[in-house]
């Protein structure tokens, strides 16, 4: 889809992207939803009016590269403490709803 | 005790021995409980942390230490991890959840000997310009109790406001801290991108986010900040610099001074009021020595666009992690693992923090990538280009920080794109990295206004320096709620 698209989003793509994020939205929900994306991405498309064409993107304020360590352990063991946050837990596993049948 | 003191005066009268950390703390605990509810500014209050770390600076200074923070108080953003003590981010998603951490910002804090009296309100996973996305309902503003305090740090800027802390921690994405200072009457410092570590702070937009501080002064946000900035190994884009003694640079005169002001800051929309106030202040700095320079940011108008996708781009990768399996809100009875997802999810995520993820998920989507994400990258590189050649004729940048004064509760919160533009004057400083600064420069109408300093990167001395002198020429940032005609 090009650029001419852009101010158009339909119900049915309001759906996709909750599956993709995955929410479950009401049907009040995709309403809301539909509408304030909408007049956001309207917001959004100001920016389509500059021309950027010699333009580098910039993703980090100061160009910074990522830095690099030397390869040593330096997480400490709190595997019991991080598993007593999990909503559900066994023998060291979180536990989730079967997936394999 | 005068609880409406800040930090430097605090540390002073507890050096003296006026009163001691733990009678201190004590006041602040009453007066916390005997205000919070009309205000909403604290989530969590920890009463017996506080009078521990109380007890120990008080024992600290009993064996001779010393230090300008030692048995000071002040309150965490509920975004800021604490070791023992719920950090919620004022979601119902993490409204159970307790880190096994510290944040490197509160372990700093803590080493100096500071006081936690408790965790503040805020926007939801701090997306909002009225702290009016809590999961624990809106704040109030201090200075009048139908309006909103602004966001995202609200309840940060209201507990200063309110004197039921000297100060607190807050961080600013794109206005978050230098909003809710003008519109409480606060100094409130955004330090440059990297200049203080975000380890155990939850990320919203990491190439945006930065901690920082509101106080009652410029003095006290030197104090704070020289505990806070530097150097940590622990979060991979923090500054590798050096730290200056921001508080000797305090005293600098403002004699040759170089003021930018950005036409477009001046522009429709701005209220005549506010930019009456404005152009006062910067009448004082011109008293003080400084001159003032038309500059142009020519881009600043598409700064809301590209915010728009960058940060709701980086927080639908950020919030992912919110699945209801590891910590956080886990949804009732799943029936099968996607279900366990979407409904946690679903459930514990309020209606902007989902709005800004699927704009978010939409903008990274197949096929919409480089027309949203790679345009707004190239648009940031635009943003940032405006301030460089600006900075190459001035020290620093004012203007105002907001349009107008606090607005009434539920004004704005049905539109989301209103809402947003509250930020014009702030969002750009964040895609350029900038340090951001609000101070306090008059009234309209009852309502504090908020004069906005940017400075070049790395510069939080200059900015500190430029507001103290300012404070040290005028008082309105002595005002308070009550006092105040």
């Amino acid at each position: 889809m090009g650029v001419e698209n852009l101010m158009s989003i339909a119900a049915k793509d309001i759906e996709i992207i909750a599956h993709l994020a995955r929410l479950n939205l009401s049907e009040a929900e995709r309403e809301e939803a539909l509408n304030s994306i909408t007049s956001i991405l309207g917001l959004i498309d100001q920016m389509q009016a500059v021309d950027t064409s010699n333009v580098e993107p910039l993703a980090h304020p100061f160009e910074a590269s990522q830095r690099l360590r030397e390869d040593v352990v330096t997480e400490q063991d709190q595997r019991d403490e991080l598993l007593a946050l999990a909503p559900s837990a066994d023998r060291g596993l979180f536990l989730v709803p079967k997936v394999i049948e | 005790m005068n609880l409406k003191q800040g930090i430097a005066d605090i540390s002073r009268a507890l050096a003296k021995g006026e009163y001691s950390s733990v009678e201190l703390t004590r006041a602040y605990l009453a007066q916390i409980e005997a205000q919070n509810a009309a205000l909403n500014a604290y989530i969590t209050v920890a009463p017996e942390r506080a009078l521990a770390q109380a007890e120990a600076a008080d024992a600290r200074r009993a064996k001779g230490e010393t230090g300008p923070l030692l048995g000071v108080p002040l309150a965490h953003k509920d975004i800021f991890c604490t070791r023992g003590v719920r950090t919620s981010c004022a979601s119902r998603m993490l409204d159970n959840f307790i880190a096994p951490y510290d944040a490197t910002v509160v372990e700093k804090l803590d080493q100096a000997g500071m006081v936690t009296l408790g965790k503040t309100n805020m926007d939801e996973f701090a997306m909002g310009s009225s702290n009016e996305s809590s999961w624990y309902g809106p704040v109030r503003n201090p200075w009048n109790h139908e309006m909103v305090p602004g966001g995202s740090s609200g309840g940060s800027a209201a507990a200063v406001a309110a004197s039921l802390c000297p100060a607190a921690t807050a961080t600013d994405t794109g206005g978050s801290i230098r909003q809710p200072a003008a519109f409480c009457g606060l100094t409130g410092i955004k330090p440059t991108y990297g200049r203080i570590s975000r380890w155990g702070m939850i990320a919203y937009a990491s190439s945006l986010d930065q901690a920082g501080v509101l106080t009652r002064s410029a003095e006290d946000a030197a104090l704070l900040l020289q505990a806070m900035a530097g150097f940590d190994p622990k979060d991979s884009t923090s500054a590798d610099l050096p730290v200056p003694d921001y508080v000797a640079a305090l005293a600098q005169p403002l004699k040759g001074l170089r003021i930018g002001l950005p036409k477009e800051h001046f522009a429709t929309g701005l209220d005549a009021e506010v930019e009456q106030q404005i152009r006062a202040a910067l009448a004082v700095f011109e008293s003080l020595g400084a001159t003032l320079v038309e500059v142009s940011l020519p881009n600043s108008h598409l700064s809301i666009s590209a915010y728009y996708v960058i940060a709701p781009a980086e927080a639908s990768a950020n919030l992912s992690r919110y699945d209801g399996v590891r910590y956080g809100y886990r949804c009732d009875k799943p029936q099968d693992l996607e279900d366990l997802y979407k409904r946690s999810r679903s459930e514990g995520f309020g209606a902007e923090v989902k709005r800004r993820i699927m704009v978010g998920t939409y903008a990274l989507s197949a096929g919409y990538y480089d027309a949203y994400y790679i345009k707004a990258q190239k648009v940031r590189r635009l943003v940032k280009e405006d301030f460089t050649r600006a900075f190459e004729q001035v020290d620093v940048i004012m203007g105002p920080t907001t349009p107008s004064t606090a607005f009434p509760l539920g004004s704005k919160s049905k539109d989301p794109v209103t809402m947003y533009l509250e930020d014009i004057y702030t969002i750009a400083v964040n895609l350029a990295g900038l340090p951001g600064m609000s101070i306090p420069a008059g009234f309209v109408k009852g309502l504090p206004v908020g004069l906005q300093i940017v400075g070049r990167d790395f510069d939080e001395a200059r900015l500190l320096n430029v507001a103290h002198q300012f404070q040290l020429a005028t008082d309105w940032h002595t005002r308070t709620p009550g006092t105040q005609a």
